[in-house]
């Protein structure tokens, strides 16, 4: 087998630390989204798979991240377990809601690129400098979310240099807002939201931090057809992750079963009988 | 019309072998020694920002002596090469063999058709997981010369006595602390002064860290391994 050339690049056209620029220079045509752009069908032919629900919660030590497992083909269900929250790098996490092909795409670009940028500066970047460059990516997919390619990610981590949970939320358009406490995002967002609002508090404990996120999740699931609740029968629970000063972790399924069972004597029952 | 010299192609190849071996010779050595739980790479480096030993994939590490902005640049060619055929195909597709010679072609061309040699050595190491254990070492110099080594390597331009030393004191399964102050006492033979633990650069690749391997050690956990 003929092994790929080392890349070089002339003054003037050095890509630097990014591995978005990287990309451009040499393999343009593996860009997330590349294409879609140019579709110009006035309307879809067939039906984008979406993901929905995502939420980030800061609390005392950290921040929790959350997603249902339910992706949607207009009013079919695509997938019962896909998962939307991911690890960025060792200290900050990605949760995505919108088209989830892009969606998958820019994640797995977004990863390659925190790690890309450390290998080659020596040091990672900071958590602000992380989140924006996630709001370059959003930016870069517009062309394809003006053709229904939506994606719309949450960004949390923990920020070292100021010692707390920090979360970050997008727009369509690569807009960057910084969120004081929590966001939710996708089509149960504003079920799940609310039912945050009504329970955060500063200084959240953990262990409160992640019932709150998993009945808020159940809340978006009651409410809007899109977003998947607790899967009893084939035990599908949502994902939920915990980013700290140690950094990211995944909460075992387990775990997760067990809180999502406590559901079923909580008031989420309401006045069904058991 | 001037006619330009005829000089032989021996002698124009041996020039340049000259001129990029005097340059390595100028910097300090380093050595990678296969442990019990992967390899360690042991360089005299007094700087802590300048790396000559860096990470380039999950399992995946380099390490260059000689001109700093060569070897830096060689390392960042591999960074993007490795980079970029991990996003296009699979992160598993990514070995050291194909970097190493993707190296080891552009240092042959650079030696045979440019006016001046890269004035480097380097080394591409990869380290096994705990179900395929098995650890590699490319040793490549400034000319495209490839070797693959097993045990050690030593870089630069003292090896001989380096190598000598390890020759004598290697045995395979060193623990990390042992294997790191093998190559300090290896490393010390280039001119026989003591290298203190504040001049010392060291990276280990380990096999049992999950995804990426590679990871620096540094004061204090330098000093306390070194006993």
């Amino acid at each position: 087998m003929n092994d790929a050339p080392l890349p070089f690049f002339g003054a003037g056209h050095d890509p630097g630390p990014s591995f978005l620029e990287l990309l451009r220079a040499v393999a343009p045509h593996a860009l997330p989204g590349a294409g879609l752009e140019r579709l110009s069908s006035p309307e879809m032919p067939f039906e984008v798979t979406h993901g929905t629900t995502v939420l980030a919660v800061r609390y005392e030590g950290g921040v929790v991240m959350a997603g249902d497992r339910r992706a949607t083909a207009g009013h079919a269900i695509a997938s019962r377990r896909i998962e939307k929250v991911f690890p960025a790098d060792e200290h900050s996490g990605v949760a995505i809601a919108g088209a989830a092909g892009p969606a998958v795409e820019m994640v797995k670009l977004f990863q390659v690129q925190l790690e890309h940028y450390e290998k080659v500066e020596g040091e990672q970047l900071s958590l602000e400098g992380k989140a924006n460059q996630l709001s370059q990516f959003v930016r870069a997919n517009l062309p394809a979310a003006m053709q229904g390619f939506v994606v719309i990610p949450l960004f949390a981590g923990y920020d070292h240099r100021r010692n707390r949970g920090r979360v970050y939320s997008y727009d369509a358009t690569g807009g960057r807002y910084e969120e004081l406490d929590f966001q939710t995002n996708g089509s149960g967002s504003v079920h799940a939201r609310n039912w945050i609002k009504t329970g955060w508090r500063e200084g959240l404990p953990v262990e409160e931090a992640i019932d709150l996120s998993l009945r808020a999740l159940f809340a978006a699931a009651d409410e809007d057809t899109g977003t998947g609740g607790p899967d009893l029968v084939r035990r599908i629970f949502p994902m939920v992750a915990i980013i700290d000063a140690d950094g990211f972790r995944e909460l075992p399924a387990d775990d997760i079963a067990a809180r999502s069972e406590a559901l079923l004597t909580g008031p989420e029952r309401g006045g069904y009988p058991a | 019309m001037n006619m330009p010299f005829y000089v032989s192609p021996e002698q124009v190849m041996k020039d340049r072998a000259d001129y990029a071996r005097k340059g390595i010779a100028r910097g300090r050595s380093l050595v990678a020694l296969e442990y019990d739980n992967g390899i360690v790479i042991v360089a005299e480096n007094p700087s802590r920002t300048l790396y000559k030993v860096s990470e380039i994939y999950d399992r995946i590490a380099f390490a260059g002596v000689g001109k700093y902005n060569e070897f830096q640049m060689l390392k960042v060619a591999g960074v993007r090469l490795a980079d970029m055929k991990g996003f296009q195909y699979s992160r598993e597709d990514v070995d050291a063999k194909g970097l190493a010679n993707a190296y080891a072609q552009t240092l042959g061309q650079v030696f045979t058709h440019e006016m001046k040699p890269y004035e480097v050595e380097i080394l591409v190491a990869q380290v096994g997981t705990p179900e395929h254990p098995n650890n590699e070492l490319f040793h490549i110099l400034y000319d495209g010369t490839m070797m693959d080594e097993h045990r050690f390597s030593v870089l630069g331009g003292q090896a001989e006595a380096i190598r000598a030393i390890l020759e004598r004191d290697y045995e395979p399964d060193l623990d990390l602390g042992a294997a790191i102050t093998l190559g300090t006492k290896a490393l010390q033979a280039e001119d026989g002064d003591p290298i203190e633990a504040s001049a010392l650069e060291v990276g280990a690749l380990e096999r049992s860290r999950p995804r990426r391997a590679f990871r620096r050690i540094k004061q204090p956990e330098l000093e306390t391994l070194l006993g």
